[in-house]
């Protein structure tokens, strides 16, 4: 076994989603301890440019149609192809839509412990100890990473993307793609979310509403409080399921991921999910009933007051006091 | 065309998780088990892909208290036949324990298509519905929203980060891990239920347990609170004073 | 049944839509239209009882089913009280019908969680029922609990959801304990294992909830010997009253204002506060108009020195209601979004209107209704919701 540590890079549509960056800057981190190199894994179809900006060693790039865009099948066929000649310490993936749907076909067809959730990975007494979140946020589980090959699935914790962004392009390496042929899952097409929707992304001010609104006709009382600050509603998973908001307005894990400068969170437990696509938020205000919600450990202001008693009135005094 | 929804139990959120008295795990006696609320949601899209075109469903659980109310509910939403899994569960359960549960019996079965809930809040090893498509050799597409299958092939929608979906086509068998059904769940009234039990059957298999893969943690806890918000008190017009002028200082008003 | 024949006489039409229904007693209708008019949403409904009724008779009852206003019920029963031929409208009608939707997959979603929350936690709001017994923290009152402290009492407390978890009923419940333990009785209350009594939810549609939480009831009781059962909720006082015995679970039971009216002789002298306020008692829907218990709460009221009672125009069996029955409670939203009126600022605005400095009350359901409307009804900032044991408390001196 090498001490290396891969690091899938998730891309799609041309861009490298966060996650990749901030576990390169874990891998990073814990090289110098591994004694091994930080290599990042990049599948595409003429994806080389992505490479640029990514802080490793050096990046493994494979080219081929059937990975033009993402699908679980084309990239575990590929990384089960280079895990059978190499034997690296670590191999990191984000714990999204994507890197969870390869890791688990990865684990079991290779028999390779996994971890998911992972938040930190750290040396301890001369082994790898991990951190993750479970049950909501409401628990967390510390551990030590068995010393074969390890898969591990993980969410943003203390890094951010800017460690993982490098200076100075990395080398490449082209690997050979394996036999591609035979895949039984194929991508048709993209579906754009409604383009005259407002993008979420770059709002300023946002009003996050989540389960806690109750009723679809509630989502007025939010819509209001957004006008009054100039500002746009979002919500969490359990609203848009419902169809009260559209996809576009969705924010967590399969949705986006937000740094305005105000995120009021109404009605939001706070569960991962969620919330680890609103740290980057300058300030969150939260509005729940329920006092050990998750929620208030990432907000910086909040209230157990109804919001259904407090958007009217709260309403009404912003509107005062952008007139008076 | 057959469809098997293998569904799993998660420690209810809404009672309090106390951690065991060895602090690496939560303690079994305080947990009270709820159908992984994804799985609900796997359910419900296997009902209505038979209610589109028909279908004859296997709903599979581990024998967790509350199994048998949730085998039946299941059938009172039109589910057909009903599977527990007995075993020893006293060590813990993680994904890819159940996996390897699950794979006899679906390798049995034969479904076309198998329906699972993308995720459970409790697992630390991922997803079982991934590693259980790797076991039986079968294609698996996760975070799956909407299906509509005939022919041998599937049509899915699958959700991308950034609010992103696609379409992808998947020839059948395959796996499908459910995050959520086209429409939510349904009730089912306890009438229905009540006739359920007098009409179906829960057929019972017996296993080995096998927790390899996963890992037992050395330490569960609570989450250090050490930035906890700054609660605002009050009443309604105090904390919505409190709250713009919070606003004000920031610069937004 | 092909076409509708007008001249037909109302015994032939509508067989199939009658059988559905289970009730030949519907036949009587005379199309007056009473009940629609005393209905507190008639106005809103596309299909008020009377025409509800029309509906079968015409065998056009499917357009009521695809209708939602049938959630606009609140089962206050002023239309069965009202109806000159005495159809029991609320429930043989109203509640028919929601069952006939539920079962049919149609519920308002706000429903369907309470339903399911009363499934699994054994209250519509759903609490872990590890924490029924929460509102005994710091309590300066003896509450023994059945199972744990004691198997026998005179008297059996049956506490109820709202008043046992909901945050603006609890200090009414911790009131009504310790005036128990002022007057010496000898009481106990089931704690967790006491599930929801079900009523509202049997109103609402959903017969087989009620049953499965009667009977969980029931096991709990028979496991304990008390000569009666009180409640402090008339909600709670209907089933156990009029539709447990029907599961076979039948036991003396008395709403609290009857309980302590009993012992008037000796609460009397223990009044010796003034409570200088004009009071304006509302009866509960589930007391009053459809128990007909009006006298035991004025009683009550009566006794405290100081108090004036006073009468809105809408009292004892034309009380209005609160708007939290039949689901009610749980369909908040829902009627919000057709009304744009609630049911309880009707109520309040009568408070008002008479002059009342209080508004009584002997239902856990109000106190959180009523104290909203207090907020959005005008001049009625001063208005303040008091249950009466709370009144009673106020009228005693402080225990040193």
């Amino acid at each position: 076994m090498n001490n290396d540590i891969y690091v899938l890079i998730e891309h799609v549509r041309g861009q490298i989603a966060d996650i990749s960056y901030i576990m390169l800057a874990q891998a990073n981190q814990l090289a110098p301890s591994t004694g091994g190199k930080v290599i990042a894994l990049l599948l595409g179809q003429g994806a080389q440019g992505l490479a640029s900006d990514l802080a490793a060693d050096r990046v493994a790039y494979i080219d081929h149609p059937a990975l033009a865009e993402f699908t679980g099948e084309a990239t575990q066929r590929v990384l089960a192809d280079i895990l059978a000649r190499e034997t690296p310490r670590l191999v990191l993936m984000g714990d999204t839509t994507i890197g969870s749907d390869v890791a688990g076909m990865l684990s079991a067809r290779l028999n390779l412990p996994l971890v998911s959730a992972c938040r930190a990975i750290r040396v301890e007494a001369g082994c790898l100890a991990f951190t993750s979140q479970t049950c909501g946020g409401k628990m967390m589980a510390d551990g030590v990473l068995p010393t074969g090959t390890t898969l591990v699935l993980m969410v943003p914790g203390a890094f951010k993307p800017d460690q993982g962004r490098a200076a100075k392009a990395p080398a490449v390496e082209t690997l050979a793609a394996p036999d591609l042929g035979g895949l039984r899952v194929s991508l048709k097409q993209y579906n754009e979310p409604a383009s005259e929707d407002v993008d979420i992304t770059r709002e300023a001010i946002l009003v996050g509403v989540g389960r806690g609104i109750q009723r679809e006709d509630n989502l007025e009382l939010a819509q209001e409080l957004a006008e009054a600050l100039g500002g746009v509603v979002c919500a969490t998973r359990p609203v848009v399921d419902q169809n009260w908001l559209p996809t576009t307005r969705l924010v967590g894990k399969s949705g986006k991921t937000v740094k305005p400068k105000v995120y009021i969170a109404l009605g939001i437990s706070g569960a991962p999910e969620h919330s680890e696509s609103i740290t980057g938020s300058e300030m969150i205000i939260a509005v729940n009933t329920d006092a050990a919600a998750p929620i208030f450990d990432m907000a910086k202001y909040g209230t157990t007051i109804d919001l259904l008693d407090l958007l009217p009135v709260l309403s009404e005094k912003v509107r005062q006091a952008k007139s008076g | 065309m057959k469809i098997a929804v293998p569904v799993q139990f998660v420690p209810d959120l809404v009672e309090e998780l106390i951690v065991d008295a060895q602090g690496n795990r939560l303690d079994p006696y305080a947990i009270r088990w709820i159908l992984n609320e994804f799985d609900d949601h796997a359910i419900e899209q296997a009902v209505i892909l038979k209610e589109k075109g028909g279908a004859d469903i296997t709903v599979i659980a581990p024998d967790f208290e509350g199994a048998d109310d949730a085998l039946f509910a299941a059938a009172a939403k039109g589910a057909d036949h009903l599977v527990k899994i007995t075993a020893d569960y006293d060590g813990g359960i993680n994904a890819h324990a159940l996996a390897r549960l699950f794979a006899p019996i679906l390798d049995g079965l034969k479904p076309d298509i198998i329906l699972t809930g993308v995720q459970a809040h409790s697992s630390l090893d991922g997803s079982a519905g991934a590693l259980l498509a790797e076991t039986l050799g079968l294609p698996y597409v996760g975070y799956v929203s909407g299906i509509d299958a005939a022919g041998g092939k599937a049509t899915v929608r699958k959700e991308y980060p950034g609010g992103l979906t696609a379409i992808l086509d998947v020839t059948l068998p395959a796996v499908f891990g459910i995050q959520a059904a086209e429409t939510p769940p349904r009730y089912v009234p306890i009438t229905k239920v009540r006739q359920a039990m007098k009409t179906n059957q829960i057929d019972e298999e017996s296993q080995d347990l096998d927790l390899s893969g996963g890992l037992e943690p050395a330490r569960m806890y609570p989450p250090e609170v050490g930035q906890r918000a700054a609660m605002l008190e009050g009443d309604i017009d105090d904390v919505a004073e409190k709250i713009a002028a919070i606003l004000s200082d920031q610069g937004i008003l | 049944m092909e076409g509708m024949n007008p001249l037909a006489l109302p015994s032939e039409m509508g067989e199939a839509a009658i059988a559905i229904l289970g009730d030949s007693r519907l036949r009587g209708c005379i199309q007056c239209g009473t009940c629609s008019g005393v209905c507190p949403f008639g106005f809103l409904m596309d299909y008020p009882p009377v025409r509800m009724i029309s509906a079968v008779r015409s065998d056009t009852f499917q357009r009521v089913l695809t209708s939602d206003a049938i959630w606009m019920c609140v089962a206050c029963s002023a239309c069965t009280t009202s109806c000159p031929t005495q159809i029991p409208l609320t429930e043989n009608l109203m509640t028919r019908t929601k069952e006939e939707l539920i079962l049919a997959g149609s519920v308002p979603a706000e429903l369907q969680s309470a339903l399911e929350n009363s499934q699994r936690y054994g209250n519509p709001l759903g609490e872990s029922p590890r924490k029924r017994t929460d509102w005994l923290r710091g309590i300066d009152a003896m509450v023994p609990v059945m199972g744990k402290d004691t198997r026998q009492a005179d008297v059996l407390w049956f506490v109820g959801d709202y008043a046992s978890y909901h945050t603006r009923v609890q200090p009414g419940t911790r009131t009504f304990a310790m005036l128990l333990n002022r007057l010496g009785v000898n009481f106990a209350i089931l704690g967790q294992e006491e599930n929801s009594d079900g009523d509202s939810q049997r109103l609402a549609g959903e017969r087989g909830l009620f049953e499965l939480l009667a009977e969980k009831n029931g096991r709990a009781f028979r496991k304990y010997k008390f000569h009666e059962i009180i409640t402090t909720d008339p909600h709670a006082y209907n089933a156990l009253k009029n539709e447990y015995p029907k599961l076979g679970i039948s036991y003396p039971v008395r709403h609290y204002s009857e309980f302590l009216a009993g012992m008037l002789d000796q609460i009397r002298p223990m009044l010796r506060r003034e409570v200088k306020a004009r009071v304006a008692f509302h009866d509960p829907c589930y007391l009053g108009r459809i128990n007909d218990i009006y006298d035991p709460p004025r009683a009550l009221l009566q006794a405290i020195p100081g108090l004036t009672l006073l009468e809105m125009p809408h009292f004892r069996k034309t009380s209005l209601c609160c708007g939290g029955g039949g689901g009610g409670m749980w369909l908040d939203g829902f009627s919000w979004e057709k009304a744009h009126i609630r049911l309880s600022e009707w109520r309040v605005q009568e408070a008002v209107q008479v002059g009342a400095d209080i508004l009584a009350i002997a239902c856990p359901y109000e106190a959180p209704r009523f104290e909203d409307a207090t907020k959005t009804v005008k001049k009625a900032e001063h208005l303040l919701v008091r249950d009466i044991c709370e009144l009673l408390s106020d009228a005693m001196e402080a225990v040193v």
